[in-house]
């Protein structure tokens, strides 16, 4: 893959970035970034959240300008002011949140900048002239749609493909892909790889951002790292390691990826879950979990992890089954009922699910452990208590005390934070209710190794105290690394259930997807 | 001599910032908070005293802190609801409904002298509870959206309370609900003795109780605050039930200041209770928002009201300027709300 690509014999500089700084309020972000994109390359920027990569292709895209240094785009020079401007000179960005209108079509949303008109003296929208483009783009990127589908109705790989049509709508010569994967299957992972390999060989230069390191020696040419704002390494792919670009994304060596395990599985059920259904969802779901047992929940997108623990923390309906914590069983099932009996649960959608983003820190942790602080008919909070508690859960997973405002309500809402330091709020909220049972649904999404390391840490030391956790995750090898035992998921079932000497990544996938073992 | 400490070092490649707990940022703490609409208020009143000297006099004080508490008990309801992300557009009918029902108790009950405006108050709360529990039910339980729901029983009740009185007033009501509503012990009016530990009691909930801080949560994400157990229904019906009484509350100062139950009173103060409840920096959003605010922004609106009245404007110019005042203040508050972000 990179042989090809290098000995091209033309090897044509779309961009050049030179010694480009840039500093928020005498805060520096990025110190002398130098970076060259070649046509037909893919060029893999990765470190950890706050690194600078955001800044830095966001300068490219318009939306920040440098402080100092200099941007050729083509050989002339560029100065980017606006989005719109980047738009119009070629480079296309692709965020981790699609823009995207979700009450739109497919064509609507490819031509938002700039609807096709009929004439300049009569300028309606050209309908058909966007319906017929619109069908040329959708092709182009392999989507099985129709212009005038509502983008309601795509998933979320499908809407990538409509961002990546509208990229190419404007025949952008950069594509720039902000963690990309973090929201598709499997499938459609593969297909959008698919699909930047071809964009590739069309000679467009391509920015590839993620967390996932496998998949950015798998893509990339060359690889770009990031550590506080300035390059620390940087070269072809082939001279790089996995091990070695945590360590110059870490700035010291991980020893390991996953901590040891202090934790012992004991004999006592803290969940006991029995003939759990729902229609079309889940289908006779039983398992216990132990107390100081991690157990993940393996499977493909689709087969109803998520939905499962949505289910057993009382968010969504069961049709039949029963739920029991440590032996009592929760009859009336909702997450106030689950959390008094001592349940947790970490979304995977923490934006919208698991945080206020304008509230601090404080407000944030303290949200579901209220009723414990609240004394009697009026629920008047013990504030000294409160305050102690909230400190002591957010230090506990070690958040920077500097976030922390002097009193609840004065520190920075969590929307000012890293992705990391976000998650690590949410676990100090529901670390804070002292739970029996924990669920967490992909922990560590869109979180960086550093941040990784310190969740899965908090796990054991969960389990350590006698906690039962239940890990739903895509990663396997996160899985493998901290639980011990994983059951597999596969339409909406539970299909094997491996203790931790059968750990066997062919095998755990082969469950996954065949719900067997291959041979 | 005493060694300079390491990190003072002139030498040190950082910079050390000097620190400034000086007027700059006293001022910018005072532009964050609530204090800001204070000062506002301050602000206005002192640049119009030299063109309406009458504005400082201590009997106009008084009419302007008179004027302000039933609009304070009503905003300060309208709060609670906008800080789950509703609103209750009702509250004027409440207030009308309010008036023609308590005032109907006063006058046909017979009870004895005083026990009647007794009463006839518990009465009215209970009206404005029941409007307001109703509001909650048909938007928790049949999820519809707040707006739509209050804009009907304002409809229908401005509607029924004209239609019980055949829109005549009912006059004829006990003295002491006057002498409530309308006198005090010296400068302190009676019913600023209801109004204030209300108003104590609503700030207390919001900051320091369960169901107060449940109250944000809701407004700010109410998926979020689901799943961390907060029961969004209770809350959110809480909201509409406590709007409804404090509308109520209002309904009696002011039909004891007419001194008629009233089936059209409070039909003008609607935009008087979402302004000053904005001005105070409540968002219609929801989640962000305080008594204390509210309390500054009713102030605001009952200053410029009073001070149009002495400047001798008519009310259609009074109407005018109170526009412009507000939007000017939201785009002030817009301002600010961007400078502290930035900061952020």
């Amino acid at each position: 893959m990179n042989a090809s690509a290098l000995s091209k014999p033309n090897q044509v500089r779309v961009l050049s970035m030179e010694a480009v700084s840039k500093a928020f309020f005498d805060v520096p972000v990025l110190k002398n970034v130098s970076l060259q994109l070649v046509a037909g390359q893919v060029l893999g920027l990765v470190g950890e959240n706050g690194a600078g990569k955001s800044t830095l292709m966001n300068i490219l895209g318009g939306v920040v300008t440098p402080d100092s240094g200099t941007i050729e785009l083509a050989g002339a020079p560029y100065v980017p002011d606006t989005p719109l401007l980047a738009r119009q000179r070629g480079i296309a960005f692709i965020h981790q949140e699609l823009n995207l209108f979700a009450n739109l079509t497919v064509a609507e949303n490819l031509f938002i900048t700039g609807f096709p008109k009929r004439s300049k003296l009569w300028p309606m929208v050209d309908r058909a002239a966007m319906r017929k483009r619109a069908a040329e783009l959708i092709a182009a990127v392999d989507l099985e749609t129709t212009p005038d589908t509502p983008l309601a109705n795509l998933s979320p790989g499908e809407r990538q493909l409509v961002e990546i049509a509208k990229a190419l709508s404007i025949d952008a010569r950069i594509v720039i892909f902000d963690e990309p994967t973090t929201s598709l299957s499997v499938r459609e992972t593969e297909r959008l790889f698919a699909l930047i390999e071809r964009l590739r060989e069309e000679g467009r230069a391509i920015v590839y951002i993620s967390h996932a390191l496998d998949d950015v020696m798998r893509l990339c040419d060359t690889i770009h790292i990031l550590r506080d704002g300035a390059v620390v390494a940087s070269g072809p792919t082939s001279t790089f390691t996995k091990a070695s670009m945590v360590k110059a994304m870490v700035g010291r060596d991980l020893e390991r990826l996953y901590p040891a395990r202090k934790s012992a599985v004991q004999s006592e059920n803290v969940l006991e879950v029995k003939g759990i259904r729902r229609e079309g969802i889940v289908e006779n779901i039983a398992f216990e979990l132990k107390a100081g047992e991690v157990l993940g929940i393996a499977g493909l997108m689709g087969s109803g992890r998520s939905e499962l623990a949505r289910i057993l923390f009382g968010i969504d309906p069961a049709d039949a089954g029963t739920v029991s914590i440590a032996g009592k069983v929760l009859l009336n099932r909702s997450p106030a009922a689950s959390i008094e009996h001592g349940m947790a649960f970490l979304t995977e959608n923490r934006r919208e699910e698991g945080l206020l983003m304008e509230f601090d820190v404080a407000q944030n942790v303290s949200l579901a452990a209220l009723p414990r602080f609240a004394e009697g008919f009026s629920g008047v909070l013990s504030s000294e208590k409160l305050a102690l508690s909230i400190k002591e859960s957010a230090l506990s997973v070690s958040i920077p005390e500097s976030k922390l405002g002097r009193k609840m309500g004065d520190g920075l809402a969590v929307r000012t934070l890293s992705g990391g330091n976000q998650q690590k709020v949410v676990l100090a909220k529901w670390l804070l209710t002292k739970p029996k049972v924990f669920v967490l649904d992909e922990p560590t999404r869109g979180i960086d190794v550093g941040a990784k390391y310190e969740i899965y840490e908090r796990i054991d030391v969960l389990a350590h105290s006698g906690a039962g956790v239940l890990v739903i995750s895509s990663e396997l090898d996160e899985l493998i690394g901290i639980c011990d035992r994983i059951m597999v998921m596969r339409h909406g079932e539970i299909v094997g259930s491996f203790g931790r000497e059968q750990f066997d990544r062919e095998r755990l996938l082969a469950f996954a997807f065949e719900g067997k073992q291959s041979q | 001599m005493v060694e300079p400490a390491a990190g003072l070092d002139a030498h040190s490649p950082v910079p050390a910032i000097a620190p400034r707990i000086t007027l700059s940022a006293w001022l910018r703490r005072v532009f964050a908070s609530e204090t800001w609409v204070l000062a506002l208020s301050i602000l206005y009143f002192l640049v119009l005293l030299p063109f309406a000297p009458d504005l400082g006099n201590l009997e106009n004080l008084e009419l302007i802190v008179h004027n302000m508490l039933p609009l304070c008990a009503v905003a300060i309801g309208q709060t609670l609801v906008l800080l789950t992300g509703g609103i209750d557009l009702s509250v004027t009918s409440i207030i009308a409904l309010c008036s023609v029902g308590g005032a109907w108790s006063m006058t046909t009950w017979g009870l004895p002298g005083g026990l009647d405006f007794v009463v006839g108050s518990f009465v009215m709360l209970a009206i404005g509870a029941f409007v307001g529990w109703l509001n909650g039910m048909a938007i928790t339980r049949l999820s519809m959206p707040p707006f739509m729901v209050t804009l009907a029983t304002m409809m229908f009740g401005s509607g029924f309370a004209v239609y019980l009185t055949r829109s005549n007033g009912i006059p004829g009501l006990p003295h002491s609900l006057a002498v409530f509503s309308q006198e005090g012990i010296g400068p302190i009016p009676y019913a600023l003795l209801v109004v204030a530990p209300v108003g104590i009691l609503c700030h207390g909930f919001l900051g320091k109780t369960k169901a107060g801080r449940w109250l944000f949560a809701v407004g700010a994400n109410g998926r979020a605050a689901q799943i961390s157990g907060v029961p969004v229904k209770r809350v959110t019906l809480l909201a509409y039930g406590l709007c409804g009484v404090l509308a109520a509350l209002s309904a009696v100062l002011y039909t004891g200041r007419l001194e008629t139950g009233s089936p059209v009173l409070g039909q003008r103060v609607f935009l008087d209770v979402i302004g000053a409840t904005v001005i105070g920096g409540t968002s219609l959003f929801g989640g962000r928002g305080s008594v204390l605010g509210t309390v500054y922004g009713v102030l605001f609106i009952t200053l410029i009201d009073n001070s149009l009245n002495i400047l001798g404007l008519s009310n259609f110019t009074i109407l005018m300027i109170k526009g412009t005042v507000i939007l000017f203040a939201a785009l002030g508050d817009g301002l600010r709300r961007r400078r502290l972000g930035a900061g952020r």
